[in-house]
């Protein structure tokens, strides 16, 4: 399969009249974890938002430019967007559990899409709980309310009903801003055990998170990507000094 | 480059470059005092130089202590990581020289009790002006950032190599007559010459603080 997961060809957004991001072109590297860096308002989560078409959501969102995911066009006239979003799915920085049972949030989608049956649907559930690491600390009340799990388990929970579908990406949006140091660590973990599997795009504003779980770092800056290198290399020798100013904490 | 958001942050790192030169200027008296006592026979101004190297020892384990500290809360990125690897690096390169001044020292008193022949210094004093200029040159290469003068000093290396075979060469029909004489110049031409190299290390890590590229061992790094 081609290296590249998702490539952005010459992407701009506008809300309204605001310019949230302009001309972007890069390719993510399939089964690799590529992080967005930047400082507030640089427009790392609206490129986050494009891959599956949440943008769509916001009315004054405007898309310009192609994304290709697997080699086809997300914005296709043929691409349905409830297909999509399975297939890339999306942790925000919030847990978003819904106020179901463990087992309903993570056959919720499993259940939208149909055709399986009850062993199946145990199993997929199972399968999607392990992945996370979170099996063993529910199995004994998959019936009680997702609510009453912890933050740290709540946000793995959500990451488990994003998988439970089967997509190739996985979006997360400052997936571990809310959480304590603990959490923050598993969450982390899961990031490099998953990726040997799923595509990852992350936004984290902790720096030092996206030099920990990433191969990729993206910089952006006002709207326009600064730069885009192996990891080790952004966070030891950047090429742009606007990218150095940031990643030691200078006036830029 | 510009400030940092965090003066404390900036300062500190300001403050650990202004230590290591301060070192930088220590390690040079040191070996300018002791290239002294070995060429005239001064066993009082050696000694002065060993009991110098304790304060050598401190600026290495101080320096190491403020950059660890540094690595682990501000967690420091780019040219500031390169910066305190250099430091770190730069500082046992230092503490190195210092030693190598405390050898020469060593032979010097050892020598000043001995009968002195006439002319045996030319080749030493010429062995201890390369590598001393070395020094001198890395260490602003390190203040100034200058890469150029960085490379200079590396291929400088060279000639303090060639000087130091040279009284080694020399040395081996004296060193027949007159042992216990020759072989404290020996020792020192030995010193000598390692400064040099610790002085290219110096500028080595210099050329990666600036540029982010690893210029030491070129070539084998390709047959690995």
């Amino acid at each position: 399969m081609d290296a590249t997961c998702i490539e952005v060809d010459d992407v701009s957004v506008f809300y309204g009249e605001r310019q949230a991001l302009s001309g972007i072109s890069m390719r993510i590297p399939r089964r690799q974890v590529t992080a967005f860096i930047g400082p507030s308002g640089c427009g790392k989560s609206t490129l986050l938002r494009c891959f599956n078409r949440m943008t769509d959501l916001t009315d004054d969102a405007r898309v310009t430019g192609r994304i290709l995911l697997n080699g086809h066009d997300i914005h296709d006239p043929e691409t349905d967007v409830a297909s999509l979003r399975r297939q890339v799915g999306m942790v925000f920085q919030k847990p978003n559990p819904f106020p179901k049972s463990i087992y309903e949030n993570v056959a919720y989608g499993l259940r939208l899409q149909g055709g399986l049956s009850k062993t199946e649907l145990d199993d997929r559930v199972e399968r999607a709980l392990t992945s996370v690491g979170l099996w063993g600390e529910v199995l004994d009340r998959l019936q009680a309310s997702a609510l009453e799990l912890s933050g740290g388990q709540q946000q793995r929970l959500v990451i488990a009903r994003a998988l439970a579908v089967q997509p190739d990406v996985l979006l997360l949006d400052e997936p571990a801003s809310a959480l304590d140091p603990i959490s923050t660590a598993r969450i982390e973990e899961l990031i490099e055990a998953l990726k040997s599997d799923y595509t990852i795009v992350i936004v984290t504003p902790n720096m030092q998170q996206a030099a920990r779980v990433s191969d990729c770092t993206a910089f952006l800056n006002l709207g326009k990507l600064v730069e885009f290198d192996a990891t080790q290399t952004v966070f030891t020798n950047p090429a742009g000094k606007q990218t150095e100013d940031y990643i030691t904490g200078r006036y830029g | 480059m510009n400030r940092h958001i965090s003066e404390q942050y900036g300062a500190a790192l300001e403050n650990l470059r202004l230590r290591l030169l301060a070192m930088g200027g220590l390690v040079e008296r040191q070996l300018q005092k002791a290239v002294r006592a070995f060429t005239t026979h001064d066993s009082a101004l050696a000694e002065e130089v060993r009991a110098g190297d304790d304060e050598v020892n401190r600026f290495e384990v101080e320096i190491d202590d403020e950059c660890i500290a540094i690595i682990a809360l501000r967690q420091p990125a780019a040219a500031d990581l390169r910066l305190l690897v250099c430091i770190m690096k730069a500082g046992t390169d230092l503490e190195r020289v210092g030693d190598e001044a405390d050898r020469i020292a060593k032979a010097a008193i050892a020598a000043a009790a001995l009968p002195q022949p006439a002319n045996q210094h030319a080749e030493i004093a010429h062995l201890s002006e390369l590598v001393a200029v070395m020094l001198r040159r890395a260490l602003d290469a390190f203040a100034r950032l200058d890469v150029d003068a960085a490379y200079d000093v590396i291929a400088a290396d060279a000639e303090a190599d060639d000087a130091y075979d040279a009284v080694v060469r020399n040395a081996g029909e004296a060193t027949a007559r007159e042992p216990e004489l020759w072989l404290n110049t020996l020792w020192t031409a030995r010193a000598l010459e390692r400064i040099g190299d610790h002085a290219k290390n110096l500028c080595e890590h210099v050329v990666y603080m600036v540029k982010g590229t690893d210029v030491r061992h070129p070539g084998s790094m390709e047959a690995g």
